[in-house]
């Protein structure tokens, strides 16, 4: 099925372009754009994005399995990284990724059952000082306890239901 | 890279540094108070006083800090339900200078609540300096004041700012870019996000006057994908800077054009490489380029380019204020490595967070002092990472062999590896890096062969590839620490190490190699004992550093 922005995100696509000498230099943050829309980067996205900015899929493609935020497949509704660097390690973030690989029902690389989460290694986020911590989304949440990552499931895992 | 071993036995107190004084800084006061006494009692906090974040006790530690003063950030640490934490700032770590008359510069305003607001912030000084430098002052003495500062690049390689801008030498068709990395992704550092979420207007007034004085008219900010609030908050704080005119056409009316974007990241610590940040920016993936040309020369969409991290640019605002020579003298390690800096404290403390301090304290005064001791006092320190992953261990029980009286370290001469002053030359000195500054602390509880592999399986990670060296020798270093970590190791397994290590270094396009491969044999050396008997053993490595913490998991909630 072909792929297309809506409306309000092909303005977005508009002014990432205006900030750049090229077009190609957009590429990154637009294909944030589309991940935005869809969860994950399809191949219908690249084709997409390549007939946009003129570039070859292969060129596009290059650059999606570069970096590590872009989902090459579908992710759960949530996406849950758990950082396992050292300074989060030394305050035990072994625990915290063991903790919801139990609540989730899943390693990490995979997603829950119901499709809610999806369970990811990262490292370092760049919050060594609020150790240990995990990013659900676009969000950071520091400073965990186990008791903690159980609420903010429970809070994301309602949230869902009440949408 | 990463730590170490062995309780720290007996330290000596920290060396008067009778000359250089102008230790801690103050604007105001002439006369700069000597360096803060280490407090001998860690559990006080010295800073509780001044500062309003909450004071944690041992255990409840970790979450007092994450949420500064309540009404700087309201939803620290207690993370807002899905689609709320907006663009409110996320407090990182507690503010707060412990030197006594400490008057804080580039986190000045980090207490004050809703300084990411260009009305508060301007409220409380933004933008008076970058008007002033731009209606009366020459491009040249910018450059000058920035040269006399002695500013060295905050972002981990320590080079002079000023001398930086040098380099540019644009030809008549050639249009110079600023880009500052906001990349922030070493392994123990997290004070740039501080910056752009507490205090976006200082950054963007260190564009400012940047750009016009190296005469850039336009410049990325490239943020790491993971940083959606931080880019969020940038991009509010430019749209009203914008609105206001101090970006744009006629910034305070000078007919010098500013344009300010954001940039973003999608998730490659290599995208901190300056030239692999240039072409990640440039929509490719972000593999380091040759040099030269340097970035100067030909950088971002092959035009003279200059690439500064964040805190760098944060601190122009305040070098031209105070001229430069002033502002290097706040430094207990003048003329040569001027001002104040973040500093950072992570894993085994009392109190892990950001405080700015003049450059030149120890590492001694860094933990204690600022961090709030060790975070179990039955629990020595072992090592200490001491500016990012990429730099290797000190350990507390090893002592400055300096002799000879030339040796820029003789003055600490026979005193422990951390009570050093924590200045890029010093380091250097030192046989490691002060890197970003910024410290993971770990405790004797830390088994330092699996703290290595935790590093090394960070650097495979994070490999981009294309020089064969780095991207096998990374793997190869895990390969051999997972057969040690297993139980499978023997005895040449250390050797074997050290060798992967060697043939990395030098051997690459970037730096990336020589910032896997030496904190690995810093950490061979300095453990040696521990590799050899883990290597031996037999039995897999218990992972103590994971073990240890579990109780205060649980306890703590």
């Amino acid at each position: 099925m072909a792929f297309a922005l809506t409306p309000e995100r092909e303005k977005e696509v508009d002014e990432l372009l205006s900030r750049y000498p090229t077009n190609r230099a957009a590429l990154i943050p637009i294909l944030w754009v589309c991940q935005r829309q869809l969860g994950w980067v399809s191949p219908e996205v690249i084709q997409w994005v390549a007939d946009r900015l003129e570039l070859t899929t292969a060129q596009v493609k290059g650059v999606v399995t570069f970096y590590t935020m872009f989902h090459q497949e579908p992710v759960g509704e949530n996406v849950i990284w758990v950082c396992r660097t050292l300074s989060c390690d030394l305050r035990g973030a072994k625990a915290i990724q063991e903790h919801l690989e139990g609540k989730l029902g899943c390693h990490a690389g995979g997603t829950s059952e119901d499709g809610k989460f999806t369970l990811l290694k990262a490292e370092c986020l760049a919050a060594c000082g609020q150790a240990p911590m995990v990013q659900i989304n676009d969000d950071y949440h520091e400073n965990l306890t186990l008791e903690e990552v159980d609420a903010i499931l429970d809070r994301y895992a309602s949230e869902e239901a009440a949408q | 890279m990463s730590e170490d071993k062995d309780p720290s036995d007996e330290v000596v107190e920290p060396p008067s540094d009778a000359e250089d004084v102008k230790a801690a800084a103050d604007r105001d006061e002439p006369t700069p108070p000597a360096k803060p006494t280490p407090k001998p009692n860690p559990s006080t906090a010295p800073k509780a006083e001044s500062k309003p974040a909450p004071k944690p006790t041992p255990s409840t530690a970790p979450k007092a800090e994450s949420k500064p003063a309540p009404s700087t950030a309201p939803k620290a640490s207690t993370p807002a339900p899905k689609p709320t934490p907006s663009t409110a700032p996320k407090p990182t770590g507690s503010m707060a200078p412990a030197a006594t008359g400490f008057k804080a510069l580039v986190s000045a305003r980090y207490d004050i609540p809703d300084a990411h607001k260009l009305e508060v912030a301007e409220r409380h000084g933004a933008y008076k300096v970058a008007r002033r430098a731009l209606m009366g002052m020459t491009p040249e003495k910018i450059r000058e004041e920035v040269k006399a500062a002695s500013l060295r690049g905050r972002g981990g390689a320590g080079f002079p700012a000023g001398v930086k801008w040098g380099f540019l030498n644009p030809g008549p068709d050639e249009e110079v870019y600023l880009v500052i990395n906001a990349d922030e992704s070493e392994p123990g550092t997290f004070k740039d996000r501080t910056i752009m979420n507490l205090d976006p207007h200082r950054l963007i007034e260190g564009i400012l006057i940047t750009c016009y004085a190296i005469n850039a008219h336009r410049c990325w900010i490239y943020v790491r994908g993971e940083l959606a609030h931080s880019i969020a908050i940038l991009d509010q704080a430019l749209a009203e800077a914008r609105k206001k005119g101090y970006v744009g056409a006629r910034p305070f009316g000078k007919p010098h054009e500013i344009e300010i974007f954001t940039h973003t990241g999608a998730g490659a610590y290599i995208c901190g490489e300056e030239t692999g940040l240039l072409n990640s920016l440039e929509g490719r993936r972000g593999e380091p380029r040759l040099k030269p040309p340097f970035p100067a020369i030909k950088g971002a969409f092959d035009q003279p380019t200059i690439v500064n991290n964040v805190e760098t640019i944060a601190a122009v605002p305040d070098i031209v204020e105070m001229g430069g020579e002033s502002w290097c003298n706040l430094s207990r390690l003048a003329p040569r490595d001027g001002g104040t800096r973040l500093y950072g404290v992570s894993g085994h403390v009392k109190k892990p967070g950001i405080y700015e301090a003049p450059v030149g304290i120890s590492m001694r005064d860094l933990i204690e002092e600022y961090g709030g001791g060790m975070l179990h006092e039955d629990r020595p320190l072992k090592g200490v990472i001491p500016g990012g992953s990429s730099t290797p261990v000190l350990r507390p029980d090893w002592k400055v062999d300096a002799p000879n009286e030339d040796h820029p370290l003789h003055k600490w001469h026979g005193m422990s590896e951390i009570d050093v002053p924590m200045g890029v030359d010093t380091y250097r000195a030192l046989g490691t890096m002060l890197g970003t500054c910024c410290a993971i602390v770990m405790d004797s509880s830390v088994n330092m062969v699996e703290a290595t592999r935790n590093l090394m399986r960070f650097y495979k990670h994070e490999s981009c590839g294309q020089c064969t060296p780095c991207r096998e020798g990374s793997g190869w270093l895990v390969d051999v620490l997972d057969q040690i970590c297993s139980g499978k190791g023997s005895a040449s397994d250390v050797e074997t190490l050290a060798d992967i290590a060697n043939n990395m270094m030098g051997n690459t396009i970037c730096a990336f190699a020589d910032g896997t491969a030496m904190p690995l044999l810093g950490m061979v050396q300095k453990y040696r004992d521990e590799f050899v008997e883990a290597a031996k053993a037999g039995t897999p490595l218990d992972v103590r550093h994971d073990a240890s913490t579990r109780d205060l998991l649980e306890g703590a909630a």
